[in-house]
């Protein structure tokens, strides 16, 4: 079992797009959307929930008032900020505990959150399993690795030969989380120089992690001066750039439609969409 | 006032509104442009400004003085983010696990931890004319993005006009960088991953009790139900941007859009000019 996680350091380049058209392509596999606060990817594939898991991460501290004698040091030891005039901000608190454990008078509770639910779904392309983290809530990236361990359960039970997931945008937690121990990372880069820009950030993070790394230029005719210079810095880098896909509407029509874009057009786009989960799967199996 | 540019959803178009609005503003009021998206951070890209400040930032890591140290586990036992384990003989810490809330260096029994600084990323700043640029960068490899964002944040010059660049998504990152924001931008496109993850943007300033206008780009590509979204809500639409080539390729270089195609000038001037209509009128409701 194999697994790709497509990322792209900057957020809007198609990541959900490739991920629901691979989920068309691919015979055999499991589907994990990672990006959990802003999950799209169910939006193309449709999903029927089978299993709905509450999501439990930290703890929020709590005072009573009745107990508390308004000392003022928890306000004062808090690092995040999180305690004004005895009460607690829960946005702000991280739920270190240590209000709680250095009150005199035993006045703050830390209280178990629910932080939100993720679900084992099954869609017309194969199983899903996805998430929704609460709004505002911290631990996304524990999030992101209960679903991939679920993932791979799954694709352990069933005998699944690839597990193909939708990562976040970024280079923090949650894309750390997404990242380790797969097998390949498949990076989806606009031709801007923010594009540019981000994806130079994204390869360290892979590579501070070891992670393989594949490319994938889309909209590149948008700027094909700077799809060069992608080309010519992966080369510099020794880093393949498997296909260039051009730019075409039929990607958000395929979208408003709530379809694969291969399942949707049979032109260019299509073409290079194939062509890379090819390249992909091959680079899995090496 | 404080202005931020937030979207949900990557690749929205909130670099291109929030450098285009601090560019335009900064021909007449004193600006700060904030980019407090740090995993992957662009403003930079359009702005001719360079940035002759950086500071370090750290947060605090435990130490243990091996001399003084027990080995009796209280400090593994408070600490909620397992960045501390305690074997036999020897204490393990896991640094980038840690976030600095000093509980195991307070309730060490043998005061054997003390603390001591981690750089996990930087915060630059720079001036040019009446505008003052400042944006922070995570390193590579690092997961938490909000102490960086906290470091820019504080400084906020309360008599400027501040525009903040907000990252993507709707966690910890993003309350972050919005909260304590006098009016939130929120920057969609017609699709339906705009619309999904614009309504999860509108959940989290409500939350946060911050008024909100809505940016649509690549307006004429997709569907309408953005804006009949906004309609039932009784969200203002504040702008629309059209999908048009030339837009598209001054973004791909790196150049203002006010810089290449000027005529957008006194669009960002009105825009101004309505955000702080409603944010008037908000603070008379109040």
């Amino acid at each position: 079992m194999k697994e790709v996680v497509v990322l792209s350091g900057k957020g809007g380049t198609g990541k959900t797009s490739l991920v629901a058209s691979f989920a068309a392509l691919a015979q055999s596999k499991v589907l994990v959307d990672c990006d959990v606060d802003a999950a799209d990817l169910y939006l193309l594939l449709k999903p029927q929930v089978t299993e709905e898991n509450e999501f439990w991460s930290g703890q929020i501290a709590f005072i009573d008032k009745k107990v508390c004698t308004e000392c003022g040091l928890c306000q004062e030891m808090c690092r995040f900020g999180a305690i004004k005039d005895y009460f607690v901000d829960k946005i702000s608190c991280e739920g270190c505990g240590l209000c709680s454990q250095i009150c005199p008078v035993n006045a703050i509770i830390m209280q178990s959150c629910m932080a939100g639910h993720w679900f084992i779904s099954e869609t017309s392309y194969g199983t899903l399993i996805h998430a929704k983290l609460g709004i505002t809530e911290e631990s996304s990236g524990k999030l992101v690795t209960l679903v991939r361990n679920s993932a791979r359960l799954v694709a352990e039970e069933g005998k699944f030969d690839y597990i193909i997931s939708d990562g976040p945008p970024g280079i923090g937690c949650p894309v750390i989380a997404s990242l380790s121990g797969a097998n390949l990372a498949l990076l989806v880069i606009e031709p801007t120089l923010s594009g540019i820009h981000d994806l130079e950030r994204v390869i360290g993070v892979c590579r501070h992690f070891g992670i393989p790394i594949l490319v994938c230029i889309n909209k590149y005719d948008i700027n094909e001066e700077n799809s060069y210079r992608i080309e010519d810095y992966c080369h510099n880098n020794d880093i393949e750039v498997a296909v260039k896909i051009p730019f075409d509407n039929v990607v958000t029509e395929a979208i408003v439609e709530g379809l694969p874009v291969v399942e949707y057009s049979d032109g260019k786009v299509t073409q290079q969409v194939r062509e890379l989960w090819k390249i992909v799967s091959v680079k899995l199996n090496n | 006032m404080i202005i931020s540019v937030a979207s949900g959803k990557g690749g929205t178009g909130k670099t291109l509104v929030a450098v285009n609005l601090a560019l335009t503003l900064s021909d007449v009021y004193r600006v700060q442009l904030l980019d407090c998206d740090v995993e992957e951070p662009d403003a930079h890209i359009f702005l001719h400004l360079a940035t002759n400040r950086s500071e370090a930032v750290v947060i605090p890591v435990p130490r243990i003085d091996e001399t003084k140290c027990t080995y009796c586990g209280r400090c593994a036992e408070v600490c909620v983010y397992n960045a501390i384990a305690v074997l036999k003989g020897k204490v393990l810490v896991f640094p980038e696990l840690c976030h600095g809330c000093g509980a195991c260096s307070y309730l060490c029994p043998e005061s054997a931890i003390s603390e001591e600084g981690r750089e996990i990323g930087v915060v630059e700043t720079g001036d040019s004319g009446n505008m003052e640029f400042i944006q922070g960068r995570l390193a590579i490899g690092e997961p938490m993005a909000p102490p960086i964002i906290r470091e820019v944040k504080k400084h906020i010059d309360r008599v400027r006009e501040v525009i903040i660049d907000v990252p993507p998504g709707t966690s910890c990152p993003v309350v972050e960088a919005v909260k304590s924001s006098d009016f939130c931008l929120l920057v969609t496109e017609p699709t339906p991953f705009g619309l999904n993850d614009l309504s999860l943007a509108v959940e989290l300033v409500r939350k946060l009790q911050i008024p909100c206008g809505v940016i649509i780009n690549r307006s004429g590509v997709g569907d309408e139900k953005v804006e009949q979204y906004c309609q039932e809500q009784g969200i203002p639409i504040l702008l629309k941007i059209p999908l048009d080539r030339n837009i598209a390729t001054l973004y791909s270089k790196g150049i203002p859009l006010i810089a290449g195609m000027p005529e957008w000038r006194g669009v960002f001037v009105t825009l101004f000019q309505n955000i702080k209509q409603i944010d008037s009128a908000s603070r008379v409701v109040k």
